[in-house]
């Protein structure tokens, strides 16, 4: 059968691991290729690298990034981060990652999604979708730029519309619950994950074991993905899938 | 040596640095007398079907590689690579696989979320030299699978039960990706390689 998938995510700003709170807070963690060997040999099942360096001009250095990273790698990799057309997909496969995922550019200008996947496979095109519970009103609503720009357009809403784009899996982050490790959103899975026909990989406030299994359960996600948590060593990949294996979840 | 077919779709990055982790010597080319002169062959490919089909024929490449499998020389298909061998697609309707392998190649009919992507198991179903006595877990991605086909080796769950491997002769292919399954992907290349070595091959 099909077992779910424990992801470490990279965020990397100018070639350096690095990662906050709530999107905000940075701190510097190291250089990615080491992270990556060490998560390829404790058996993660794919790695996550997004590129949140702010300026475009600095944006080039991702590709060294992703190439140093490939190069150590024998599990799949997904780039995201800065990906605003056809050319920079194919640039980023190239330079070793397996799959793309795009925010902000899509948000901005749909038709990327079918253009991705039209040229490169929908198997390719992971749409990531920041999302944050309204204060007012019901619901979550998606946010681009890292968070920093409201965008008035619905999650679940926009979810579907990725999906029917040809998006091939979402890779939804709670910005709620991002770096408070008080455990994903499982509201927000649930309704997201009941409303699309694709795999969606949940992402933000990972703390402690049960967060994962609830994730992979009572969230319906088909991976969970989790950052400083792994860099920290607070939590291991062999202990979490041993924990996940005693909770009837299979895994790798 | 192992020559990777190189007709423009999909990372062959990765499957270079697998093959030379090996130990292989490597040669990626998209020129069909490379393609002639090659003992053994990988046909990789991401993408959909009947634009790589559309590439291939581009580049002149479908004759050297009939012809390569015509000589029973090792060739492996992998992930779109692998459904090029059927002989049709229900991804691209009208466009012609290299039909070396009876079959084709159909859309996933499951309540299960598709693409299947992942790590899954693979189970073999009949001899092959291909997969360890038990199979192996491996790394997926993909929305169609092969159908049923007297060639099928190596099968996988996934609401249904697909082909996954398949060999016919020196012809093999595998729905997943072994340049991306870590130790048991290693281990598949490996083996595949051995057929590379003319002492081994029968």
């Amino acid at each position: 059968m099909l077992h779910k998938r424990i992801i470490p995510c990279l965020d990397v700003r100018n070639g350096t691991v690095v990662k906050g709170v709530n999107f905000v807070g940075l701190r510097e963690m190291g250089e990615p290729a080491v992270h990556a060997r060490f998560y390829n040999d404790e058996g993660a099942d794919e790695l996550v690298i997004l590129d949140i360096t702010a300026s475009r001009e600095e944006r080039r250095s991702i590709l060294h990034v992703v190439e140093s990273v490939a190069d150590v790698l024998f599990i799949p990799l997904t780039v995201g981060g800065g990906i605003r057309t056809a050319e920079d997909v194919r640039d980023m496969l190239n330079a070793g990652a397996d799959r793309v995922s795009l925010n902000t550019a899509m948000v901005q200008r749909p038709a990327l999604i079918e253009e991705a996947a039209a040229r490169f496979g929908s198997q390719c095109v992971v749409a990531a979708i920041d999302a944050r519970r309204r204060v007012e009103g019901t619901g979550w609503e998606v946010f681009i730029y890292g968070g920093h720009q409201a965008t008035g357009l619905d999650a679940l809403t926009w979810a579907m519309e990725v999906e029917r784009r040809g998006a091939g899996e979402i890779l939804l982050t709670s910005m709620d619950r991002d770096g408070t490790q008080s455990g994903y959103d499982i509201d927000l899975l649930r309704a997201l994950t009941s409303r699309v026909r694709i795999p969606v990989i949940a992402s933000g406030g990972a703390g402690r074991l049960e967060h994962f299994t609830e994730g992979l359960t009572a969230g319906g996600a088909s991976a969970v993905l989790a950052a400083s948590l792994f860099h920290t060593r607070a939590l291991t990949i062999p202990q979490l899938k041993a924990s996940l294996r005693s909770e009837g979840v299979s895994v790798r | 040596m192992i020559t990777v077919v190189d007709y423009g779709m999909g990372n062959l990055r990765n499957v270079r640095r697998a093959l030379e982790h090996i130990g292989s010597e490597v040669l990626v080319t998209p020129d069909p007398d490379a393609i002639r002169r090659a003992t053994t062959l990988i046909l990789p490919g991401v993408g959909a079907f009947g634009e790589a089909v559309t590439r291939i024929d581009g580049l002149g490449l479908r004759g050297p590689i009939m012809d390569h499998a015509g000589a029973g020389k090792p060739m492996l298909g992998i992930c779109l690579g692998m459904q090029l061998l059927f002989q049709e697609s229900e991804e691209s309707p009208g466009a012609q696989g290299l039909g070396l392998i009876p079959g084709s190649i159909i859309r996933f009919r499951t309540a299960l979320v598709v693409p299947h992507i992942g790590w899954n198991d693979v189970r073999p179903v009949a001899p092959t030299a291909l997969l360890a006595p038990d199979g192996g877990c491996f790394y997926f991605v993909h929305s169609f699978h092969a159908g049923d086909t007297p060639a099928a080796v190596g099968t996988t769950d996934y609401g249904i039960t697909f082909t996954a491997v398949v060999e016919l002769g020196t012809v093999f292919g595998v729905q997943f990706h072994p340049e991306k399954s870590q130790a048991a992907g290693i281990d598949l290349l490996r083996r595949f390689a051995a057929f590379d070595n003319p002492e081994v091959r029968a």
